[in-house]
């Protein structure tokens, strides 16, 4: 353990990059989700969401016909597969659906019909922010317990913070980028939207964790050194790792999203993004963060 | 020694639990068992089958909102149950296998949530599950004779009789003149109440109310003794059926009404069997591959651990039981990279000992205990968050929860303990 400068990455010197790529990306996100918001699926709002198949295609003004000689409410119709498609509607009982499906043709299949009233949908919504909430508290209160032997001066609630600023990164990031697939695709975000938001918020903590649990064990050992270069030697000692290891989530996380089912298709690609977000923010967020912090506190 | 004892002992068992029902072996066929045994007073059984959710084997999802107005603060637990298993009488009556009924509450809001599996057709059924069916006698009135020809059509003309759906011993479809009817059989004491309502009132008209709808209104010919009475109304056949079944139930303790419902087809919950088998062995293999190409014989035990990663996390989803929701499979295949993550880091802190100096056997030792620090307090991150997955959610969402903290759990054995007793082993033999 004699040369800790040799092979050394100096990742500090880069750090208003990493934040200015950071914003790069955050932007646009955030701008839309500001002007487009995000298209909250009836898991939220209330309604019903019916997928049929037909034996041949069929012509979206058809069913709109269809649909409003029965004076149901149809927001929108999507293609989901061949002959096959998504209805939106106010939330209709399953009579009114026999009623739709019979008036469409003899040959028609359903394949998913769901309906969730508007109470339920504003209970989800309350308990999905609740739950984020609760999450980054929970994250926050466990890191400054875990970190609570970091030798003075350092203050184990500063890596508790800047893992949550890390965390949160990670969460606009994927509500920006599903803004704006809401708004150019049509993609809507659902219960397990949610889901996958709290799995990247656990996941993107596990890599901060990592790479601050380094940093942890090597101040006593690098005392002379300052904490810019302790940081800098242990992102270099975790680099491979945290590299291999989102490797093998993103690979894996791949996989289902090229052969896995259609239903969970944007559940994983909320994944993907996160978790690359995550390796990302673990390593070009939050330890930088951590490093202006207390290089700010030494000063005063 | 021991601990490679230990390990195939639960490799083994976990291999019973994760096999087929039957295993034909040549001429041979292999039963697995059931788990079904005692403790104390509890019954353990266990079938071992895997239990699919609706989305992977189609079926419907059902949430009922129990209307609680009329019942004093102290009852509501009882009615609520009464009204589940007065559900659940009826669900059998349709003849749905497996149907799953649970209660909730949200806040002041009692719920019910019914799920039935493989369902198809069920939705003109669906609205007789909830209907309340309180069924009714009730009499004229007025004391002035009303005659057949002037029919009364409101309610206000009624009064109750005190004979009710509680007086029926059972109901039956039976067919008049080639028209469907529902034939009712009184108990004992259902009987004397309607003997002496049709002796009051011959030649009157009496009403049959279900939920204060009048469904037939029959004049009365003579007084009927032995307790038998049809319902005759413009019943088609299933319509009939229906409604013997709802009155063989019995009426539900408190309303409900539908507030949630969702159907998945049975093709697209195979389709999603089969496309998540897919892709859970793509995405095994590359990772497989990963790791043997990054380290070597390490990277191979580490493939080893993994294989039986799989088999226990299998074993405990059935043993649970945990239902597998096609975002549980998710949960699942999203842990591998977790059981990877722990196996990573270990190796390469080995690596990391081994630069600084140190002799093989010690860096394997001080990689494993070394790496732990971070294995442990990050996985205690990912579980706080899927704890809070379990509380959040429901359905799915719970689904994926449950299965993440099985994986975390089981890959923390697999690749630390397994991995340090295969790792222990090679270099062991390799030293002589």
């Amino acid at each position: 353990m004699t040369d800790h400068a040799s092979d050394t990455i100096d990742f500090m010197r880069w750090k208003w990059a990493y934040f200015a790529f950071s914003l790069l990306i955050l932007v646009p996100g955030v701008i839309s989700l500001v002007a487009y918001k995000l298209q909250l699926a009836i898991d939220f709002t209330g309604g019903t969401l019916l997928e049929i198949h037909f034996q041949q295609a069929l012509d979206n003004s058809h069913i709109r016909d269809v649909a409003k000689s029965l004076r149901l409410e149809l927001s929108s119709i999507q293609p989901s597969g061949e002959n096959t498609y998504l209805l939106r509607l106010k939330p209709i009982t399953a009579e009114q659906n026999e009623e739709l499906k019979k008036a469409l043709g003899s040959n028609v299949e359903e394949k998913r019909f769901e309906t969730v009233g508007p109470v339920v949908g504003k209970e989800l919504t309350q308990k999905a922010l609740a739950a984020v909430g609760i999450a980054s508290i929970a994250i926050v209160v466990y890191i400054a317990w875990a970190f609570r032997h970091v030798p003075k001066p350092y203050s184990s609630w500063k890596f508790g913070i800047s893992a949550v600023a890390a965390l949160l990164h990670d969460v606009f990031v994927v509500l920006g980028v599903f803004s704006l697939l809401g708004h150019f695709y049509h993609v809507e975000i659902d219960a397990l939207f949610v889901t996958a938001m709290l799995t990247v918020i656990g996941f993107s903590v596990h890599d901060t964790i990592v790479v601050f649990d380094r940093v942890r064990e090597n101040l006593p050992k690098m005392a002379d050194k300052s904490f810019t270069e302790v940081v800098n030697f242990s992102l270099t000692e975790t680099l491979v790792r945290s590299l291999n290891t989102s490797m093998t989530v993103i690979l894996t996380l791949t996989a289902l999203l090229l052969f896995g089912g259609e239903p969970i298709r944007w559940f994983i690609v909320a994944l993907l993004v996160g978790i690359t977000s995550g390796t990302y923010s673990s390593i070009f967020n939050a330890a930088p963060l951590l490093v202006l912090w207390e290089s700010h506190a030494k000063k005063h | 020694m021991r601990q490679i004892v230990f390990i195939l002992i639960i490799c083994v068992l976990a291999g019973i639990v994760v096999m087929p029902a039957t295993l034909k072996l040549g001429s041979y066929a292999l039963y697995r068992p059931r788990v079904d045994f005692s403790l104390g007073s509890k019954r353990v059984f266990r079938d071992l089958e895997l239990k699919l959710g609706l989305d992977l084997q189609g079926g419907t999802h059902l949430v009922y909102q129990a209307d609680m107005a009329n019942i004093p603060a102290g009852n509501i637990d009882e009615a609520i149950q009464a009204t589940r298993d007065n559900l659940e009488r009826r669900i059998n009556l349709l003849g749905v296998a497996e149907p799953v009924i649970q209660t909730s509450q949200a806040g002041s809001q009692h719920r019910l949530i019914v799920e039935l599996p493989g369902a198809k057709d069920i939705n003109t059924a669906l609205t007789t599950i909830g209907q309340t069916a309180q069924l009714d006698f009730r009499e004229p009135k007025t004391a002035s004779a009303t005659s057949a020809a002037d029919l009364p059509a409101g309610r206000q003309d009624f009064t109750a009789t005190g004979l009710t759906g509680r007086d029926l011993k059972i109901a039956q479809v039976k067919f008049d003149n080639g028209k469907a009817v529902v034939g009712l059989d009184f108990t004992p004491e259902g009987a004397r109440k309607f003997a002496d309502l049709t002796t009051k009132n011959i030649g009157k008209t009496v009403a049959i109310f279900l939920d204060n709808q009048i469904i037939s209104a029959p004049t009365v010919q003579t007084a009927i003794t032995d307790g038998a009475a049809v319902i005759t109304g413009n019943f088609t056949i299933e319509a009939a059926k229906q409604l013997a079944l709802l009155l063989n139930a019995g009426a539900l303790p408190v309303p409900i009404k539908i507030v949630e419902q969702r159907n998945v087809g049975a093709t697209l919950g195979q389709e999603s069997i089969n496309k998540s088998i897919l892709a859970a062995s793509v995405g095994m293999a590359v990772v497989w591959l990963f790791m043997l190409a990054n380290y070597g014989i390490k990277g191979l035990l580490a493939d080893v651990a993994l294989g039986m990663y799989l088999l226990l996390s299998i074993a405990v989803v059935k043993l649970i039981p945990i239902t597998l929701t096609l975002a549980g499979i998710a949960g699942l295949v999203l842990s591998i990279g977790m059981a990877v993550d722990a196996n990573i880091l270990i190796f390469e802190r080995i690596k990391e000992e081994l630069r600084w100096g140190r002799p093989l056997s010690a860096a394997l030792e001080l990689g494993f205990h070394r790496a732990w620090n971070s294995i442990r307090d990050s996985n205690i991150s990912s579980l706080i968050t899927a704890g809070i997955l379990f509380w959040f959610g429901s359905g799915s969402v719970r689904g994926f929860a449950l299965t993440l903290i099985v994986g975390i759990g089981v890959s923390l054995f697999t690749s630390i303990t397994i991995t340090r007793t295969l790792l222990r082993l090679i270099y062991d033999r390799s030293r002589l």
